[in-house]
């Protein structure tokens, strides 16, 4: 099996109390939030087909093909009926997949949907005793700048907010968690930070390395780090493993210039100057001619990498992709 | 001599370098596409040394002294003197560690933060091997064993006006704590030359009119220093300096060590210009 040692090193044999295996086998119960996106989906299918945990989704859009043994509650997480998922009590752990991140919404629903709905979701976690929460944040958070260093190590400040408010969101998230993490000392918390995550899937940078001609500014070649989606689910099913509770960057098989991974990809760029970038590129947006939301504009400027020693070391993560497999990962069919 | 001499003399034959085996020697860490993790590439670098040779050889006639004190492998900081307006000793002491040497070496600059906003310096410093000058950086780079080059004066020493030429300013202790930490040798450096290459006076009400640490002024057209004289640079690279202490002192106690590097430079520079028989020759 390709994960073997991922599988190993998730579920050793004894990894529950002793009066769980008095009770006989029972799959672990894993609540994923925003499972029916395609990232969802694949983060599902790792956990439930190669490690066998009992998969409950949270989310408000229906599951298009869900096997019949992944449970669905179509609800939105800010609803009582959301709670009723917790109530039992027999919830192991809590993936966090469901951040909003739609630049063509409503951003006072947006905000609602992730902070309130953040919120709610650890106070059922708290009150209902779930011993493990994992939450997919984004190495965004430490927000692209001129003066970062090359590589960002968890203790750096997150700043994504600073130039663009929208990605405030993102950031107040990572701190809900992180102050979970602190406060919450009977839940084992873990906050992933992964690089931009392609594959075939529907977020900002496997859409934009999609773009046959995709906007990128003169001059600027910022360094970019890429991280396979499934290289990603690994880290979940390791974040996942009793004993580990922590603030990880998740990192993938190396760094190259984005101009590199257009290159590889064959994508022609279209070059703005970049003090035209941002008028230009708004208005574009508002017309429904590009899709690039401006408060991304940073990310194909400056540098925004992270250091993942600390995954490698504690989590025991290694990417599973090459660099080159991993950047035409956005062109494979879903 | 002379000035037809002189003239002769400029066209005099300079070594001829291997361009193409000195990059292939070069210790990059590269990636399957061919870049290191600070964005270097040995094939961008390639046009770089070929416009620094060319500064080097040609334009600034540079002579080297003491490139054995340079390890070959092996962390080091360099630590130089900063002056001239532009930074064109930084690209002659790189030029001399890549040219001169028997094994070249690639030395990595620490630039001011305001590079990676401008448009194509942006990324092509980081090409070119140079860095963004944060510790964390610094850092990463010796222990990958890399030579780093330090300016300590900054900006203070790079806008610095004429008539406080070859007096260094005051010397930051960021580098000695980097020394301490690493277990880096400290090689110091003396750049005679560049002081003279954009004689400036500070015109300091601009200056804080538009936010920059110094507005110097040429006494020539276009009075803004874009291009340098063509004076004639010398390179001293000192015997290596290691220092043994806690990295996290207060910075009295690191005081007494960076006075150390500062007078070894400063006694390098008098005697470099002691030797110096012109500013251009």
């Amino acid at each position: 099996m390709s994960s073997g040692e991922v599988t190993d090193r998730s579920i050793p044999s004894a990894g529950r109390s002793p009066s769980d295996s008095d009770l006989g086998p029972r799959p672990r119960k894993v609540v994923i939030t925003g499972i029916s996106g395609r990232f969802g989906r694949i983060v599902a299918r790792r956990l439930h087909h190669e490690l066998g945990w009992q998969i409950v989704g949270l989310d408000r859009r229906p599951m298009s093909g869900r096997p019949k043994d992944i449970e669905l509650h179509q609800v939105d997480l800010r609803s009582k009926k959301a709670r009723d998922v917790f109530r039992a009590g027999d919830v192991d752990a809590l993936v966090h997949l469901g951040v909003m991140h739609d630049p063509r919404a409503r951003p006072a629903e947006i905000y609602s949907w992730n902070i309130t709905g953040t919120t709610k979701l650890l106070e059922y976690c708290a009150a209902y005793r779930v011993p493990k929460v994992v939450l997919l944040s984004s190495a965004n958070v430490y927000g692209p700048r001129p003066d970062n260093p090359q590589f960002l190590t968890e203790d750096a400040p997150l700043l994504a907010a600073q130039r663009f408010p929208e990605m405030r969101d993102l950031v107040e998230i990572d701190h809900l968690l992180s102050t979970f993490l602190w406060r919450a000392r009977e839940t084992e918390t873990v906050i992933l930070r992964p690089v931009h995550i392609v594959g075939p899937v529907h977020n900002a940078p496997s859409n934009y390395l999609r773009i046959p001609r995709p906007p990128t500014l003169l001059g600027f070649d910022p360094m970019v780090q890429l991280v396979h989606v499934e290289d990603v689910a690994d880290a979940i099913a390791l974040a996942l493993a009793p004993g580990r509770r922590g603030i990880y960057n998740i990192t993938g098989p190396g760094e190259v210039p984005l101009s590199a991974v257009l290159g590889e990809l064959g994508r022609e760029p279209r070059l703005i100057p970049h003090p035209l970038a941002k008028p230009v590129l708004s208005f574009a947006f508002r017309l429904g001619i590009s899709s690039f939301p401006v408060a991304e504009l940073d990310f194909i400027r400056y540098v925004c990498m992270v250091d993942g020693r600390r995954a490698a070391a504690e989590l025991g993560f290694r990417p599973r992709h090459g660099l080159r497999e991993t950047i035409h990962a956005v062109d494979d069919p879903a | 001599m002379g000035l037809v001499d002189r003239l002769r003399q400029l066209r005099a034959k300079v070594p001829e370098d291997d361009l193409e085996g000195r990059t292939q020697a070069l210790v990059v860490h590269g990636n399957e596409f061919g870049f290191d993790p600070f964005g270097l590439s040995k094939q961008n670098l390639k046009y770089a040394i070929t416009v620094a040779r060319w500064m080097y050889r040609h334009y600034f006639r540079a002579q080297a002294f003491g490139i054995e004190n340079v390890p070959a492998t092996g962390r080091v900081i360099l630590v130089s003197n900063h002056s001239g307006q532009l930074p064109f000793d930084g690209l002659v002491i790189a030029s001399a560690c890549f040219l001169e040497p028997r094994q070249p070496r690639l030395v990595r600059a620490m630039v001011e933060f305001f590079v990676p906003t401008v448009p194509f310096a942006s990324y092509l410093f980081s090409r070119w091997g140079q860095i963004t000058g944060t510790p964390e950086n610094c850092r990463r780079l010796l222990s990958a064993e890399e030579a780093v080059l330090v300016f300590p004066e900054g900006a203070r020493g790079i806008s610095k006006p004429f008539n406080k030429r070859y007096q260094l300013a005051d010397f930051g202790k960021g580098f000695l704590r980097l020394a301490l930490e690493t277990g880096a040798p400290i090689v110091p450096v003396a750049v005679i030359g560049a002081e003279e290459q954009a004689p400036a006076i500070n015109v300091k009400p601009l200056a804080k009119l538009l936010g920059m640490p110094a507005f110097p002024v040429v006494p020539y057209p276009p009075f803004i220093a874009p291009l340098p004289l063509p004076v004639k640079y010398r390179v001293y690279f000192g015997e290596a300096l290691r220092f043994s202490g806690d990295p996290d002192d207060d910075d009295e106690v690191l005081d007494d060590k960076v006075k150390t590097v500062k007078n070894r430079i400063q006694s390098m520079i008098h005697l470099g210009l002691r030797e110096r028989e012109h500013v251009f020759w």
